[in-house]
């Protein structure tokens, strides 16, 4: 069986100065930490208008397609996906083949800059997510809901 | 694989429906889309063909509410359901916390009901998963129709984990939330054991 992802305090701050630091770098309009399961970790940039939950989900989906043809190809993964639009574009680096990093930027930015600014923040976060296993791993499993009750989980329906 | 954010206090957990081609699991996701408010759940996704049938999966975030000051998030989704598609079920059913499977009781889809439980069990295998020890519940959809086998006779060539079980109708709802609420508490009591 897979463990738990966790996420503490410590490296969550870490990850969201990483997502803010590179939206300003690379001059994006939006960045998001996304985990491979399609589960939002974190983000920077003006995600008001943007439909998070979602596009978390469908990324993930996107990257698991992707990584699902790359093994038909016999390649070990394609990190990286660019889509072009218009007016904004997405740039999609899977790091540490454990969270996805997503660029949005339109014609402030270009595709060299975010090339660049992404590379160099890839290394950060995959710090960050290697010093998150080891906490994981010195902290055991221990969760939240070990003390639950099933009176705890009833209450969550009666409503 | 269940997501714990001690920072923002949340719990996200992945809730898959699988089951045979047309046996109602975009139907199930889309009647607990239309009766939940509109705070508990996000935008419903359905990645469909042009005939309306899931192509790569539908996705429905929901809400439901706090447990010992988190909040939890449970994300459904859906598998394409037809036998050509399961590279793409292999997929979705990546870091799947709980699975419901949806059969179609009509008695001429009873083989179709047991080949995609079969292939449930192999492509949890494929990923690492015990079928015997993920939280799964049974669903028997479209009671409503005539030609379907019995409940029991559903039960009895399908339910040989002894799994909770539902009769449902889920264009009308029958069925539906009783069975999602009973999938919820699965994975909540799996988390509570803390044994994956």
């Amino acid at each position: 069986m897979v463990a738990h992802m966790v996420m503490y305090d410590e490296e969550s701050r870490r990850i969201e100065e990483i997502c803010h630091k590179l939206n300003r770098d690379a001059n994006a309009r939006v960045v998001f930490v996304i985990d491979k399961n399609g589960q939002l970790i974190a983000s920077a940039g003006q995600t008001e208008a943007l439909d998070s939950t979602s596009m978390a989900s469908l990324v993930a989906g996107e990257i698991a397609a992707t990584g699902g043809l790359a093994k038909l190809m016999g390649e070990k993964e394609f990190s990286t996906l660019f889509h072009e639009g218009t007016k904004d574009n997405l740039h999609i680096s899977l790091v540490a083949d454990r969270v996805i990093l997503v660029v949005i930027f339109d014609s402030r930015s270009s595709l060299g800059l975010v090339r660049l600014r992404v590379k160099k923040c890839a290394e950060q976060l995959n710090q960050v997510i290697e010093d998150l296993g080891k906490r994981s791993q010195s902290q055991g499993h221990q969760t939240p809901f070990s003390e639950i009750t099933d009176e705890d989980i009833d209450n969550l329906f009666s409503v | 694989m269940s997501f714990i954010n001690y920072s923002s206090r949340e719990i996200n957990c992945k809730i898959v429906y699988y089951g045979p081609g047309l046996c109602g699991k975009t139907t199930n996701l889309q009647f607990i889309y239309n009766k939940t408010s509109p705070t508990a759940k996000g935008k419903m996704i359905s990645l469909a063909t042009e005939t309306e049938r899931t192509l790569f999966f539908d996705f429905l975030p929901l809400s439901l509410g706090e447990i010992r000051g988190f909040k939890t998030r449970f994300h459904l989704y859906t598998v394409p359901g037809q036998v050509f598609y399961d590279a793409s079920r292999k997929l979705i059913l990546k870091g799947v916390d709980g699975v419901v499977f949806v059969a179609d009781s009509q008695a001429m889809r009873m083989e179709a009901n047991e080949e995609s439980l079969d292939n449930l069990r192999d492509n949890l295998k494929e990923q690492a998963y015990d079928i015997e020890k993920v939280p799964l519940v049974m669903q028997y959809n479209k009671r409503d129709l005539p030609d379907v086998a019995s409940p029991e006779d559903l039960s009895r060539r399908l339910n040989y984990l002894r799994r909770p079980e539902f009769n449902a109708v889920a264009t009308t709802g029958e069925g539906v939330f009783d069975t999602l609420k009973e999938i919820a508490k699965g994975v909540l009591q799996e988390l509570k054991r803390g044994t994956r």
